[in-house]
């Protein structure tokens, strides 16, 4: 075996263990999380089988190996960025409600609060 | 029986104008009989808006973040929907909308039916003008907004405005929030309410800072362009 496979292979169990902690502890949620373990499959399959990628480069005709990663990989992360933004807005909006609920409930409290003193 | 109206206005560190603004607007009567409540909606100021705006007869709610103007007329409209009040009216707190000129609005609303008043600086050349940048800004939403939604709309970027109990229905579920007023035109349009104008004079601003400053004027007119589209080109 390679050195930069075991380098690899190492790299990505820590990061999968790192993962499970963080999902263990509350502190990711599992959906999300569910890119992130897709990437280290991919990862360690390609860093066990490293014919996979030769094979994959002749089969779309990409010139450089490196390039295929690059490609592949930057798709992928585009995507994943995009999908983060289609949350963000979901809370902005959440939020914006919440805030609204909030403070229309407070007044409506409050004015509750001064007719029972009266 | 006499209907109610809600002043709705949205506050962003406004603690200098307000002590103007509140007791002019108290003290203003509106045609037909109309109850007033003015409210205040304070979008998570830094300064003592809040405070300054409890000395006076008007109900406050202080958002616990900021929302934007959107978000806060959104408030004030939801507001006035919890309560039944027959109309909302947007009166933004830095002084630029005089109340005297309210009852233009209600008489307006009163005789043509609209669901929508616009108080409108362009309409007649009288008082207050914006500058020169600012009248080609909404010159170019005039076009836009005529394109979009068939109505010649002078002064589609005017926050003083007057809601029915139609419109305060659909814009309590649908209002956006940065730069809301073109964009909401053309929401209201889709749906079928009647939108019109009325001349009104406009004041200079008597404090604080407008939300649209040269800096980002560009990414304004290109933002609400966007907005304008997608609303456009959604299902209602």
């Amino acid at each position: 075996m390679l050195r930069i496979q075991i380098i690899t292979i190492v790299v990505n169990i820590l990061f999968v263990l790192y993962i499970s902690r963080l999902i263990v502890k509350g502190k990711l949620r599992e959906e999300y999380a569910i890119v992130w373990v897709i990437c280290t499959v991919f990862l360690l399959v390609f860093s066990f089988w490293t014919e996979g990628l030769e094979l994959l480069r002749r089969l779309t005709g990409v010139v450089v190996a490196a390039n295929l990663v690059f490609t592949g990989f930057i798709f992928a992360i585009l995507i994943y960025l995009l999908h983060l933004s289609v949350v963000a807005s979901k809370l902005h909006n959440d939020n914006k409600k919440l805030a609204q609920e909030i403070s229309l409930l407070k007044e409506e409290f409050n004015k509750h609060l001064e007719k029972t003193e009266k | 029986m006499p209907g109610k109206v809600l002043i709705v206005i949205p506050c962003y560190n406004e603690e200098a104008s307000l002590p103007a603004l509140l007791p002019e607007l108290l003290s203003t009567n509106l045609p037909n009989g109309y109850q007033m409540e003015a409210l205040i909606v304070n979008d998570c100021s830094k300064d003592n808006t809040s405070t300054v705006a409890k000395k006076y007869k008007a109900t406050v709610i202080d958002l616990p973040v900021n929302l934007g103007i959107g978000g806060a007329v959104q408030t004030g409209i939801r507001y006035a929907l919890e309560n039944s009040f027959d109309l909302a009216i947007q009166l933004d707190g830095d002084g630029q909308h005089p109340p005297k000129e309210l009852p233009k609005l209600i008489n307006h609303h009163l005789q043509t039916g609209a669901n929508i008043v616009i108080g409108s600086r362009f309409l007649e050349k009288e008082g207050f003008q914006s500058s020169f940048a600012r009248r080609m800004g909404i010159k170019y939403f005039h076009w836009l907004n005529r394109l979009m939604t068939g109505l010649s709309i002078y002064d589609s970027t005017s926050g003083f405005r007057l809601f029915d109990r139609k419109a305060t229905q659909l814009a309590a579920a649908n209002y956006p929030d940065e730069y809301p007023e073109p964009e909401s035109l053309v929401v209201f349009s889709k749906a079928g309410l009647k939108i019109s104008e009325v001349a009104v004079v406009m004041a200079a601003r008597q404090g604080g800072q407008s939300s649209i400053r040269s800096f980002g004027s560009l990414y304004y007119c290109f933002k609400v362009t966007l907005a304008m589209f997608f609303s456009f080109i959604r299902k209602p």
